[in-house]
């Protein structure tokens, strides 16, 4: 009990931040950090733990965001009310899940991940060009509910904390050994009678719910969406992969650092460079990948585990070793 | 035959026509990816950047130098051969080598060369729209044939005319190189069983290397003959990355005559698609072809197991 009272610790600290410190501008970093903590934190089900790795999981992010939108334009839901789309966007993303693991789970590996990309490009483009339902390029403006970012603060933070337990939950689970088995083998998984293909849709499914959910969280934060922010392959798919390998893939903690550094990273950047900043994520996204492959907390734990275990540990990670 | 039957038949044809001639282009495209991913099994998604790069080198060469864009041609060949060299050697044969828990690092590493390349080519010579205003940019040869008692007209535009036929030299040239020379034999022994072929005391990292240089040079060239019939800007490799994954699979991986025909396809599909479908959806036919013939056919069109 006392273990779990220090675990809250921190967290009832997060909580009342914004009643302290009210400057508008750390809370939209702190609000930002929040919501791509989900968004890697669902990428990681599916691609770090599942290693199903998907490179449109944009698409989730933006029928999220959409189906919000419309259900505030079509339907004249008074903007207090909106946040009724954050259960919808949900919903909707995982009805799109259900489709496109349908269809590309027949593939595996970087077949699958280009599949999974070219569906989100298609849904970026029904998204410009379907303007009687999206307002096509133009996008979708809506007033924000509140004035005040520490609601928003509040939701993202119980957005967030909703997140990490139930994919901690499910990874402990016997779904958990599972998406490991898959990730490890999937011929071995499905030898030992495994239903692959409903573990796979079933990761899959739950990384999509939360990715949507973010995704309507989005709208109603930033009141404006357009196809070319939220289907975007190169600022969205990659930078929730981008989130997952900065703090490492297949780990609890990842994420949610890989999402800090890629906030702090990107604003510094953006203030300091302007245009063309990404050059910067580019070479992190290079230098990453060729020193620290299994992250920021993946290295650590490595370490960690090689100086208990000594030299027997060497070469064996505690994620798993490779592939 | 009514003038309206015949109008039909002469939109037909022209549609088809800038289908056959794009899809020329597309090969070339196609042809290099082909040899990247088919041969090699990397997945290069810095293809589109890689032609971003040349179409700049065209341009540039241009502008200062008023080199015109097919003699530009000799001097994007080796540079391109030699960028494409060097992404391979330093950056993607050692994550090759390391083992992480995501085998799908290469491809990411890939992302990370396309952005570095666009967000550079962004930096060093903005957003701007650019062109290479050659004085033949939209010369057109007219062919008039007479059908059922109408003439009609046909245009072939004079770029996209010698873009296909360089296209065409330079698939034809691969494809001897990969039949009748050594190194493209240690190229086909590599892609049908890399430890075999170490076996047989060929350095497959040095094939592989080579071989990345090669698709690289082959997308330069298709920038370079894109270049003045085409706009530039840093972003423009974008869209063409997903184009070259969809010509491969269509052609089947690693088949060289299997490229030239998914470049075709694609072209006629784009160019019938934007004028008898929509404008805006002839992207998304692309993704679609690209989907299904993963999944019911995963050889290519052409159905053949790769070469």
């Amino acid at each position: 009990m006392p273990k779990k009272l220090l675990f809250l610790l921190p967290l009832v600290l997060v909580a009342v931040l914004p009643l302290f410190w009210t400057n508008p501008y750390v809370l939209h970093m702190l609000i930002l950090c929040m919501m791509w903590s989900v968004l890697g934190q669902s990428w990681n089900l599916l691609g770090g733990y599942t290693g199903q790795v998907s490179f449109g999981h944009a698409a989730f992010f933006g029928i999220g965001a959409y189906s919000a939108a419309l259900l505030v334009n079509g339907q004249g839901i008074p903007p207090a009310r909106a946040w009724l789309g954050l259960g919808l966007g949900g919903v909707t993303a995982v009805l799109l899940a259900v489709f496109i693991g349908w269809v590309c789970f027949r593939l595996r590996g970087p077949y699958f991940a280009l599949s999974v990309m070219a569906l989100s490009e298609v849904l970026h483009l029904i998204a410009i060009n379907w303007k009687d339902v999206t307002n096509g390029a133009e996008g979708v403006l809506f007033i924000p509910a509140f004035n005040d970012k520490k609601y928003y603060y509040w939701i993202v933070l119980a957005l967030a904390v909703t997140n990490f337990v139930c994919i901690k939950y499910v990874m402990k689970s016997k779904l958990g050994l599972y998406f490991l088995a898959i990730r490890e083998d999937q011929d071995a998984a499905e030898s030992l009678g495994i239903n692959t293909t409903v573990y796979k849709l079933a990761s899959l499914l739950i990384s999509a719910f939360f990715t949507g959910v973010a995704g309507a969280f989005y709208f109603n934060y930033m009141g404006f969406i357009d196809p070319g922010i939220v289907f975007d392959t190169a600022k969205i798919s990659v930078m929730m992969i981008l989130v997952t390998m900065l703090g490492g893939a297949a780990t609890l903690a990842g994420p949610a650092v890989g999402a800090v550094l890629y906030i702090l990273v990107s604003e510094i950047l953006r203030a300091w460079l302007g245009q063309g900043h990404l050059v910067f994520f580019g070479v992190l996204i290079i230098v990453i990948i060729l020193f620290f492959p299994n992250g920021i907390v993946g290295t650590w734990k490595d370490r960690q585990a090689r100086k208990a275990k000594g030299a027997a540990a060497a070469g064996v990670t505690t994620t798993g070793g490779g592939a | 035959m009514s003038p309206q039957v015949a109008g039909q038949i002469e939109l037909f044809l022209q549609v088809v026509i800038a289908g056959v001639l794009l899809g020329g282009l597309y090969a070339l495209i196609g042809l290099g990816m082909s040899l990247i991913m088919g041969v090699m099994r990397i997945i290069n998604l810095a293809h589109g950047e890689l032609m971003m790069v040349a179409m700049y080198i065209t341009f540039w060469g241009f502008t200062l130098w008023k080199v015109d864009p097919y003699v530009s041609l000799l001097a994007v060949l080796p540079v391109m051969f030699l960028l494409g060299v060097a992404i391979q050697k330093f950056l993607i044969s050692p994550v090759m080598a390391t083992d992480t828990i995501l085998p799908e690092n290469q491809v990411l590493l890939t992302v990370g060369v396309g952005m570095v390349l666009s967000n550079l080519a962004l930096i060093f010579f903005s957003a701007n729209y650019r062109s290479v205003p050659v004085s033949y940019a939209s010369k057109t040869i007219y062919w008039d044939v007479a059908v059922g008692g109408q003439t009609i007209s046909l245009s072939f535009n004079f770029p996209f005319l010698v873009a296909f036929g360089i296209a065409l030299l330079l698939g034809g040239a691969l494809f001897l190189f990969l039949s009748r020379t050594d190194t493209g034999r240690m190229i086909r022994a590599t892609a049908q069983d890399k430890r075999a072929a170490a076996l047989m005391g060929i350095n497959t990292e040095r094939i592989t290397v080579i071989t990345f240089g090669l698709g690289a040079a082959l997308v330069g060239a298709a920038g370079t003959l894109l270049a003045p019939v085409y706009y530039l800007y840093p972003q423009i490799g974008h869209p063409f990355t997903p184009k070259a994954f969809i010509i491969t699979v269509l052609g089947g991986m690693g088949n060289v005559a299997g490229a030239v025909v998914g470049g075709l396809v694609l072209g006629l599909a784009e160019s019938l698609g934007s004028v008898y479908v929509s404008l805006g959806y002839k992207d998304a036919l692309g993704f679609v072809i690209f989907v299904l013939v993963l999944i019911f056919m995963p050889n290519g069109l052409l159905g053949k197991s790769k070469a």
